[in-house]
């Protein structure tokens, strides 16, 4: 209980302490007019909030193909066989370069590269390439993450399994897999949070998502109030999911210290 | 080419005419605040400079043709540069004594300390944006036009309904994107660049149909950049949104000289002769209704 008062007093001087000393900078009444003005609020919002759902949807479509390609790469570089060379080489070909280069960038290449190209049938939707962009992208890095559960399982498990008689693929898929996974749970939502700002950067294809439509709201008008908006909308998205990882680790912690098996 | 406006006051209107003519015959202070007017009070030594002694400009990079050539300001080729120098020597610097500095549009209005004395970047005049900064009388004033490629099924518009199905785009926060979206207002979202650059290439890949932009731009993206496009036409110029002038710190002391110095450059001519020079506004291009 006093560790708690202590707590909340030392919380609520800190927090009077930076207002003050925000407020009462020189700058504060220009910063707050462009920054934090409720008309500008009010107004921007509509705008924001419709172009907001065009960030769900890419992150929605984005995020299931990404779980799905980047186990697939992660299961592709972890073949031991020796005929699945050009497999495993080309899995660590997609985690090196794609890793490696610019979100951004792969985008721009993507949106504007592969509709220029003009192949018949191919769709030429800015949205759809953007997307398809981070889903390349982030599947490198979610591959990783894969690969590292997978090598945090213990050897033991694995050659527990095959001396039970389980075959290689059905070692990883019922023994090694379901550990690695549970796992790498916490990072792979890190990755997610990630995923869902990074969205933002399709705009520079053409089509209005949060960022966009605060930017536009912004040189309209020349108040930066509309950026903020496109904040809390994303905050308010990924507040949970952070709040939601924080407590999958606390779990997992409990579950180790208890030294109970999952 | 920049930056919208959706209304503007009669009075605001009114009261730009009358600063206009009161810079012109040189005889009144030219506004309301403190701006200084006279010739004493706009020699160069007394100015309050963000460096003493250089008049310090700022515009984008990269900085775009017609308006910049070779994205070098210091040259005083193109027709801003060409302004921002006349305008320098208008009030009584040397060519030497003018330092361009970057300023991203985004920061052009930042809250806070400026870096730029003024700012050239085709930034439209609107009420708006004057709530955060100030502008000087207009230097230009742009219709919008439309661009497209020959090859595409709206390159023979020839009124603002036939563009009402096709897929646009134009650079965000510009009059050209109010513009598509409060007069051609397209059954398909409008798309939104970063810069021309962006549009440029989703024009040019198929991805857009036709794109908005200033009619001097319009002019030089289809002579010198995109094979095989048009100006389609261009629209009506909006008195509220079509006008570009130089741009400020809220508060600055430099805006009545300047708009002294852009005066004298309109009554000797020399403002039309730059604007002959570097822009081609009188070729004959329909105007869309």
């Amino acid at each position: 209980m006093r560790n708690r008062t202590i707590s909340s007093v030392s919380m609520v001087v800190f927090l009077v302490v930076l207002a003050v000393a925000v407020t009462n900078s020189p700058g504060w009444p220009a910063v707050q007019k462009s920054f934090f003005d409720p008309t500008a609020f009010r107004e921007s919002f509509p705008d924001i909030w419709d172009a907001f759902w065009l960030n769900v949807r890419m992150f929605l479509v984005a995020e299931p193909l990404i779980l799905v390609l980047g186990l697939l790469i992660a299961l592709a570089r972890g073949l031991r066989a020796p005929m699945w060379a050009p497999l495993r080489v080309l899995a660590a070909v997609w985690t090196d370069v794609f890793r490696g280069v610019p979100t951004l960038l792969l985008i721009l290449l993507f949106g504007f590269g592969i509709p220029a190209l003009r192949i018949k049938g191919l769709t030429n939707e800015p949205v759809v390439w953007g997307t398809v962009a981070l889903v390349v992208s982030y599947s490198a890095y979610v591959a990783e993450v894969y690969r590292a559960g997978i090598d945090s399982v213990h050897p033991g498990q694995r050659a527990a399994a095959r001396s039970l008689g389980l075959s290689d693929g059905q070692t990883s898929r019922f023994v090694v897999l379901p550990q690695a996974v549970r796992n790498v749970v916490p990072p792979l939502l890190n990755d997610f949070i990630s995923l869902q700002k990074d969205t933002a950067l399709v705009s520079v294809l053409g089509p209005i998502e949060a960022l966009r439509a605060a930017q536009i709201y912004a040189s309209d008008t020349f108040n930066y109030t509309s950026y903020v908006v496109a904040a809390v909308l994303f905050i308010s998205l990924t507040i949970p999911m952070a709040r939601y990882t924080d407590w999958l680790l606390a779990r997992q912690r409990r579950r180790k210290a208890a030294g109970g098996s999952w | 080419m920049l930056r919208p406006a959706r209304s503007v006051s009669a009075f605001a209107s009114l009261a730009s005419v009358l600063l206009l003519a009161a810079c012109a015959t040189e005889s009144t202070p030219s506004s309301a605040g403190s701006s200084p007017t006279s010739a004493d009070a706009c020699a160069a030594s007394t100015l309050r400079l963000v460096t003493p002694g250089t008049l310090t400009i700022g515009t984008d990079k990269p900085a775009y043709p017609p308006y910049f050539v070779d994205d070098t300001p210091t040259n005083g080729k193109g027709f801003e540069s060409a302004v921002a120098y006349a305008v320098a020597s208008r009030m009584g610097f040397t060519k030497d004594q003018v330092k361009w500095t970057v300023v991203p549009f985004d920061s052009s209005y930042a809250p806070g300390e400026k870096k730029f004395d003024f700012d050239i970047n085709q930034i439209s005049i609107t009420d708006k944006r004057k709530a955060a900064v100030d502008f000087s009388t207009p230097y230009f004033t742009v219709p919008q036009a439309v661009l497209t490629l020959n090859t595409s099924k709206f390159a023979n518009a020839t009124s603002i309904a036939d563009l009402k199905d096709a897929k646009l785009g134009a650079q965000v926060g510009t009059t050209s994107l109010a513009f598509i979206n409060n007069t051609i207002a397209p059954t398909q979202q409008a798309q939104v660049f970063n810069d021309t650059a962006g549009a440029k290439s989703s024009l040019s890949n198929g991805t857009l149909d036709a794109i908005v932009v200033d009619l001097p731009t319009a002019f030089y993206i289809s002579a010198a950049e995109i094979d095989g496009s048009k100006v389609v036409g261009q629209f009506a110029v909006d008195p509220s949104a079509d006008t570009w002038g130089l741009l400020f710190g809220k508060g600055s002391t430099l805006v009545g000289c300047a708009n002294q110095a852009l005066a004298q450059l309109a009554s000797s001519g020399d403002l039309a002769k730059i604007t002959a020079q570097w822009l081609s506004t009188d070729v004959k291009v329909p105007v869309l209704q």
